[in-house]
C-alpha cells in the first residue's frame, strides 16, 4: 500500500469516527431526552394515568347532564409514613363539564414534623387527561407538624370530551414522606 | 469390594431411584391452564390457535430441511443444483406468513380490546403489593387484610425429611396457600385496582388470565368475572426481591349468598376485633405472655428479613440482636419503626397488619431474645400511646 | 479471484513474518494490536466467561432440582440468577461475536488488519476488569446485584443491597468497550474493503456484523445513560424512577427495554452471519437470496428500535399501545421467516455433507425457528398475559440464545478452527460435543415450556409441588448439558497442540477471502489488498 492512499484511509478514518463518536453521545443524550419525551408520551397516551400537576383554569365548555360519571377516590400510604389519609368521601358522580370540590383527610400521627408528599394516578389511564384539577393541594408539598390533622381540598371537573365509553374513573393517591429531600 | 465402594454403589441407586420415582408429586400440567372466565378461555384458545398454526409451519419447514439432509446428501451421490435465487419464490414466502399473522392478529385483537374493557363492574377491589404479602382492602365495604404466606417454614427450609425425594413433609399446596385468601361471589364483574407500596410486583391468577404490575404510586386496573366457584391460586410474577417466590396468591370464589354471608361474618369480626383491642388496652400482660405471643408474631412476620436468629441478612436487613435499636434505644423508638416502618428501606409499617397487643408482644420480645435483655416490658397501651401522640 | 492475487497475498505473509517483530510472552498479549491475536483474546475470554456463568446456572439448577430450600438462600439465589445473566449476555455472547469479528472480518474484506488497531486492544483490555469488578461483587458486604439482570427500579435503587455502584460501573465499562469495538467494526469494512468488492459483494457475514455494529452505536450510549440514571437515583437523591419525587419506574423499563431489544438483535443478527457462510460450505451451493437475506437482517435491525414494550404488556399500557406493539412485534416474523427458508432453500437439493459445522448449523436453524415461534406466541398481547415472566419466557430466550447464538459460535469455531490453527480439530470428539450437547440443551430447555404455560414464575428458588418433575429433568439436562461444553474444551486444546495439517482451504464447499491464505492463517494477511472481480 503506497503512502499516499494510506493517509487518504487515516483521513477518512478520521471522518467516520467523529461521526460515530457524535452518534454516541446523542444517543447517550437521547437517553436522558427519554425522560421529558415519556412526559410527553404519558400526556398523549394517558399512560399510567398521570394528571395535570400545575392548575389548570375551568374551561367552560358546556355540562353534559346527559352523562354521569362515577368518580372514586382511594388512598395509600407509601412505607414509613405514620399519617392517616383518606378520602371523606369515597366516590361521588359528576356530570362532564361540572365542577365538583372533595375534601381529603390528613392528619399526622407522629411526634415528629413530616412533609407528605401525594403523587395522583388515574385510572383507566387514559381518563387521565381528561380529569382537570382546578385546585388540589397535591400541587405542593404538605407540611405537617406533629399530631397535625387538617382537610385539603381538591376541585376538579371531568373534560366534556371524555370518550363516551369511560363511566367510571379512578383517582389514586399516593402519600411519600418527602421531609429529608425537602430539608437538603 | 471395599466398604467406601459400598457406600459409592449405594449413593449412586439413591440418586437413580430420586431421578426415576416421580409418581410421588402431584399432578404435572402440560398445557395452559383454560381458566373459569369467558376471557381466561379467549386467551386459551388463542394460545392453541398459534401452537397450532406454529406446529403446521415447522411440519412444513423442518419436513423440507430433512427432506434435503436425506435425499441430498453427498454420500447419495446428489450433486448441487446451482439456483440461488427465485423472486417469485421470495415475495410468495414473504406473503404467506404475513396472512397467516394477519389471521392471528384478528382474534388477538378482539380478545385484547375484551380484556382491556374494565366499565360496568359489580366490585372494586384495591389490591396492593408489599415486600412480600398481598394486601385487599374492599372498596366502600371498611374491609381490608393482608394476604400472607401459610406454609409453615420448616417445610420450604426442608427442617423435617429434607432430601428425601418422596416430598412427603409438604402440603398438598405447598408454597400456594395463605392465611386469608382473597374472596369474590361468582358471575359478578369484579373489578381491581392494583398498586404497591415499595417495589415492582405482579399479580397474577392464571386460572381468570389476569395478570397485571403493581407500580408503586401508580395504579392499575384488571377485572375478572368468574363463572365456577371453587379456589384459584396465582403467584407473583415479577421479580421483588429475596422473597419473591414466597407471596401467593389464592382467590376463593363463592356464590352469592356465601358471598354475602362472608362479607357479614368479616364486618362483625372487624367490631370484634375493635372491641378486643379496646379490651387489650387496659389487660397488661405477663412476660411470659408477651414473649410467647411475641415469638410466634416475629416468627410469622419478622423472620423471613431479620431471621429466627435476630441476626438479620446485613446490609439490607440489619441485625435485631444487639442493635442499638432494640437495646439502648428508647422503647418509644422501637415501636414506631415497627408501627409505621422505616422510609426507603425494606422495612414496612405493621400497624395496620398486626392488633396493638401483638406489637407489643413483638417489641418486648425482639428487647428480650437472643440475649438483648433490656427487661422491657411493652404493654397494648404503650403502643396506643406511642403511635397517637 | 485471480490465482495471481491469490500468490501474492501468500507471498506476502511469507515475507511478513521475517519482518515482524512480534514480542513473546503475557506482553504479546498485552501490548498486541494484531486483529488475530485480540480475536484469540476475545474467544478465549468468553469461553472462561460461558464456564463461569454456566457453573452459576448450575447452582440454580441445583436449587431446583428438588422443592424446597437446598443449597442457597433465596437472596443469594437472585444474585446467581442476576449474574448469570449479565455475564451470559456481556460476558460470554457478546465478546464471542466480537472475537469473530476481530479474526474474519479483516480477512474476509481484504484488510490488513482492523482500522483502529490500538483502540482494539484497549476494548478488550478494558473488559476483564468489567467482570472482575462485578464478580468480585459476590465477596463484598454487599452481595452481587440480586435485582435481576434488567435491574428494574426501584428494586435496583432505593430497595438495592448496595451493589448498584458496583454494577453500573460494571456495566459503563463493558458498554465502553463495546461501542469501541462497534466503531472499529464499521469503520474497518468502511475504509478498508479490496478494491472491487462493494457491499452487495461483501460476504452476508461482513454485513450481518456492520449492521450489528451500528446496532451496538446507537443502543449501549442509551444503556449508559440508563445506568446512569440508576446511579444518581440510589446516591445522589434524583428521582427519575421514584414516584416521591415526580418520577416513574416504569420509565426505567422503557428507556431499559429501548436498549434492551436491540440488544437482543445483537446477539442473533452475527449469529445469522455465521450460519449463512456454513449452510452453503457444506450444501457445496450458493446462499440463497443473498440480497433478500441483506435486507431482511436490515429490516429486522430497524424493527427491533419500535418493538421494545412487547416486554412490557403487563405494566398498565393503554390498549392502542398494546396493539401497536403487538402488531410491529409480529412483523419482525416476516423478515425472519424469509431468513429461515433461504437456509432451507439453499440446502435444497445442495449436495450435503454432515461435518459438526453443519451439524450446529442444521441444530441452529431448527432450534432458533422453535424459539422464533414461542417468541411469535409471545408477542400475542392477550396470550403475553398469562406467558409473561414464566418459564415460558426463560425457555424462549434460552432456545434463542444458547441453541441460537451460542450453537452458531460452537459452528463458526469449528469452522474456522483449521484456519486459526492450522489443524483439522478432531472430528469424532467434536460429534460428541454435538450430540450430548444437542440432547442434553433440549432435556434442559424444552420442559421450561410445560412449566412456565403450568404456571410457574421466572426467578423463584423453591416452587410448587406439581412443576417438580419437570424441574428435575431439567436440572439433569443442565448438568449434563454444563458437562457437555468441557468435551469443546479439550478439542480445542487438542487442535492447538497437533492434530492432522489443515490446508489453506479445508471444506471443499467454502468460499471467501479466507480461504485464499495459508493455514494458519499468517500473523499478517492482505498486507496487499487483493482484487476483487
Amino acid at each position: 500500500m503506497s503512502k499516499g492512499t494510506e493517509q487518504q484511509t487515516d483521513r477518512s478514518n478520521g471522518k467516520v469516527i467523529k461521526k460515530l463518536v457524535l452518534v454516541v453521545f446523542a444517543m447517550f443524550g437521547f437517553g436522558f431526552a427519554l425522560v421529558p419525551l415519556y412526559d410527553v408520551f404519558c400526556d398523549i397516551t394517558g399512560l399510567n394515568g398521570k394528571t395535570n400537576d400545575v392548575a389548570v383554569a375551568y374551561k367552560n365548555d358546556g355540562i353534559d347532564t346527559t352523562r354521569t360519571v362515577k368518580v372514586q377516590f382511594i388512598t395509600r400510604m407509601a412505607k414509613g409514613i405514620p399519617w392517616q389519609f383518606e378520602p371523606v368521601i369515597n366516590e361521588i358522580l359528576v356530570h362532564p363539564g361540572e365542577v365538583k370540590f372533595v375534601n381529603f383527610y390528613a392528619k399526622n400521627k407522629s411526634k415528629r414534623d413530616i412533609i407528605g408528599k401525594a403523587v395522583p394516578s388515574v385510572s383507566p389511564g387514559i381518563a387521565g387527561g381528561y380529569f382537570q384539577k382546578i385546585e388540589c393541594f397535591c400541587f405542593t408539598h404538605q407540611p405537617l407538624k406533629a399530631g397535625e390533622e387538617v382537610e385539603m381540598g381538591l376541585q376538579f371537573y371531568v373534560d366534556i370530551d371524555l370518550p363516551s365509553e369511560i363511566n367510571t374513573l379512578t383517582l389514586s393517591y399516593t402519600l411519600y414522606e418527602i421531609s429529608a429531600k425537602v430539608d437538603s | 469390594m471395599s466398604r467406601g465402594n459400598q457406600n459409592w454403589l449405594v449413593g449412586a441407586w439413591l440418586l437413580i431411584v430420586a431421578i426415576f420415582s416421580s409418581s410421588t408429586w402431584a399432578d404435572t400440567q402440560l398445557n395452559l391452564t383454560k381458566g373459569v372466565t369467558a376471557v381466561s378461555r379467549e386467551v386459551y384458545d388463542l394460545h392453541m390457535l398459534s401452537l397450532y398454526i406454529c406446529t403446521a409451519i415447522g411440519v412444513v419447514v423442518f419436513g423440507a430441511m430433512f427432506w434435503s439432509m436425506i435425499f441430498h446428501r453427498k454420500s447419495k451421490g446428489a450433486k448441487a443444483a446451482d439456483f440461488h435465487e427465485s423472486t417469485k419464490v421470495e415475495i410468495l414466502w414473504t406473503a404467506i406468513p404475513i396472512v397467516i399473522l394477519i389471521a392471528m392478529a384478528i382474534p388477538a385483537t378482539s380478545t385484547l380490546i375484551n380484556m382491556e374493557n374494565n366499565e360496568d363492574s359489580d366490585i372494586t377491589i384495591q389490591i396492593t403489593g408489599s415486600q412480600w404479602k398481598w394486601h385487599y382492602k374492599y372498596f366502600n365495604e371498611n374491609i381490608e387484610y393482608y394476604s400472607v404466606l401459610s406454609t409453615p417454614r420448616e417445610q420450604y427450609e426442608n427442617q423435617n425429611g429434607s432430601f428425601d425425594g418422596n416430598g412427603a413433609s409438604k402440603g398438598e399446596d405447598y408454597l400456594l396457600e395463605v392465611d386469608k385468601p382473597l374472596v369474590i361471589p361468582v358471575n359478578k364483574k369484579v373489578r381491581f385496582l392494583i398498586t404497591s407500596d415499595d417495589v415492582i410486583h405482579a399479580w397474577w391468577v392464571p386460572a381468570f388470565a389476569v395478570k397485571q404490575d403493581a407500580n408503586p404510586g401508580f395504579i392499575n386496573e384488571a377485572w375478572t368475572n368468574v363463572d365456577v366457584p371453587g379456589t384459584y391460586r396465582g403467584q407473583c410474577a415479577e421479580l421483588c426481591g429475596k422473597d419473591h417466590g414466597f407471596m401467593p396468591i389464592v382467590v376463593e370464589v363463592k356464590s352469592e349468598e356465601d358471598y354475602d354471608a362472608w362479607l357479614n361474618e368479616q364486618h362483625a369480626l372487624t367490631a370484634k376485633a375493635a372491641d378486643a383491642e379496646k379490651a387489650s388496652l387496659n389487660a397488661s400482660m405477663s412476660k411470659s405472655e408477651l414473649m410467647q405471643l411475641g415469638e410466634t408474631t416475629y416468627m410469622a412476620y419478622c423472620a423471613a428479613c431479620h431471621q429466627p436468629t435476630g441476626l438479620g441478612l446485613p446490609p439490607v436487613f440489619p441485625a435485631l440482636k444487639g442493635s442499638p435499636l432494640a437495646t439502648t434505644g428508647s422503647a418509644v423508638e422501637h415501636i414506631n419503626v415497627v408501627f409505621d416502618g422505616r422510609a426507603g428501606t425494606g422495612m414496612q409499617g405493621y400497624g395496620k397488619q398486626l392488633s396493638l397487643k401483638e406489637i407489643a408482644a413483638v417489641v418486648t420480645y425482639e428487647r428480650n431474645a437472643w440475649g438483648n435483655d433490656t427487661g422491657d416490658l411493652v404493654q397494648t397501651s404503650d403502643i396506643k400511646a406511642a403511635s397517637e401522640e | 479471484m485471480t490465482t495471481e492475487t491469490i500468490n501474492e497475498s501468500l507471498d506476502d505473509a511469507h515475507n511478513d513474518d521475517h519482518h515482524d517483530h512480534k514480542m513473546t510472552g503475557i506482553k504479546r498479549w498485552l501490548y498486541t494490536t494484531n486483529h488475530k491475536d485480540i480475536g484469540t483474546l476475545y474467544l478465549w475470554f468468553s469461553f472462561i466467561m460461558l464456564l463461569t456463568g454456566g457453573a452459576l446456572a448450575m447452582v440454580i439448577r441445583a436449587e431446583l432440582f428438588q422443592p424446597g430450600l437446598q443449597i442457597v438462600e433465596p437472596d443469594f439465589f437472585n444474585q446467581l440468577t442476576t449474574v448469570h445473566g449479565l455475564i451470559m449476555v456481556f460476558g460470554a455472547i457478546m465478546p464471542a461475536f466480537t472475537g469473530f469479528a476481530n479474526w474474519m472480518l479483516p480477512m474476509m474484506i481484504g484488510a490488513p488488519d482492523m482500522a483502529l488497531p490500538r483502540m482494539n486492544n484497549w476494548s478488550f483490555w478494558i473488559l476483564p476488569f468489567a467482570f472482575a469488578i462485578l464478580l468480585g461483587s459476590f465477596f463484598m458486604e454487599s452481595g452481587a446485584p440480586n435485582f435481576g439482570w434488567t435491574f428494574y427500579a426501584p428494586l435496583s435503587t432505593t430497595y438495592s443491597n448496595g451493589s448498584t455502584a458496583f454494577f453500573v460501573f460494571a456495566v459503563h465499562i463493558m458498554g465502553i468497550s463495546s461501542i469501541m469495538g462497534a466503531i472499529n467494526i464499521v469503520v474497518t469494512i468502511m475504509n478498508l474493503r479490496a478494491p472491487g468488492m462493494t457491499y452487495m459483494k461483501m460476504p452476508l457475514f461482513v454485513w450481518t456484523f456492520f449492521i450489528t455494529a451500528y446496532l451496538l452505536i446507537a443502543v449501549m450510549p442509551v444503556l449508559a445513560g440508563v445506568v446512569t440514571m440508576l446511579l444518581t437515583d440510589t446516591y445522589f437523591g434524583t428521582s427519575f424512577f421514584d414516584a416521591a419525587g415526580g418520577g416513574d419506574p416504569v420509565m426505567f423499563q422503557h428507556i431499559f427495554w429501548f436498549f434492551g431489544h436491540p440488544e437482543v438483535y445483537i446477539m442473533i443478527l452475527p449469529a445469522f452471519g455465521i450460519v449463512s457462510t456454513i449452510i452453503p460450505a457444506f450444501s457445496r451451493k450458493k446462499l440463497f437470496g443473498y440480497s433478500s437475506m441483506v435486507y431482511a437482517t436490515s429490516s429486522i435491525a430497524l424493527l427491533s428500535f419500535i418493538v421494545w414494550a412487547h416486554h412490557m404488556f403487563t405494566t398498565g399500557m393503554p390498549l392502542f399501545g398494546e396493539l401497536f406493539f403487538m402488531y410491529c412485534t409480529m412483523l419482525i416474523a416476516v423478515p425472519t421467516g424469509v431468513k429461515v427458508f433461504n437456509w432451507v432453500a439453499t440446502m435444497w437439493r445442495g449436495s450435503l455433507t454432515f461435518e459438526t459445522p453443519m451439524l450446529f448449523s442444521i441444530a441452529f436453524v431448527i432450534l432458533f425457528t422453535i424459539g422464533g415461534f414461542s417468541g411469535l406466541m409471545l408477542a400475542l398481547t392477550p396470550v403475553d398475559f398469562q406467558y409473561h415472566d414464566t418459564y415460558f419466557v426463560v425457555a424462549h430466550f434460552h432456545y434463542v440464545l444458547v441453541t441460537g447464538s451460542l450453537f452458531s459460535i460452537y459452528a463458526g469455531a469449528y469452522f474456522w478452527l483449521p484456519k486459526w490453527t492450522g489443524h483439522m480439530y478432531n472430528e469424532s470428539l467434536a460429534k460428541w460435543h454435538f450430540w450430548c450437547s444437542l440432547i442434553s440443551v433440549n432435556l434442559l430447555f424444552f420442559p421450561m415450556h410445560f412449566l412456565g404455560l403450568a404456571g410457574m414464575p421466572r426467578r423463584i428458588p423453591d416452587y410448587a409441588l406439581q412443576f417438580a418433575d419437570f424441574n428435575k429433568w431439567v436440572s439433569i439436562g443442565g448438568f449434563a448439558f454444563g458437562l457437555s461444553q468441557l468435551i469443546f474444551l479439550a478439542v480445542v486444546i487438542k487442535c492447538i497442540k497437533g492434530g492432522k495439517k489443515a490446508p489453506a482451504k479445508p471444506w471443499d464447499g467454502a468460499e471467501g477471502l479466507e480461504w485464499t491464505v495459508a493455514s494458519p492463517a499468517p500473523y499478517h494477511t492482505f498486507s496487499t489488498p487483493p482484487k476483487i472481480d
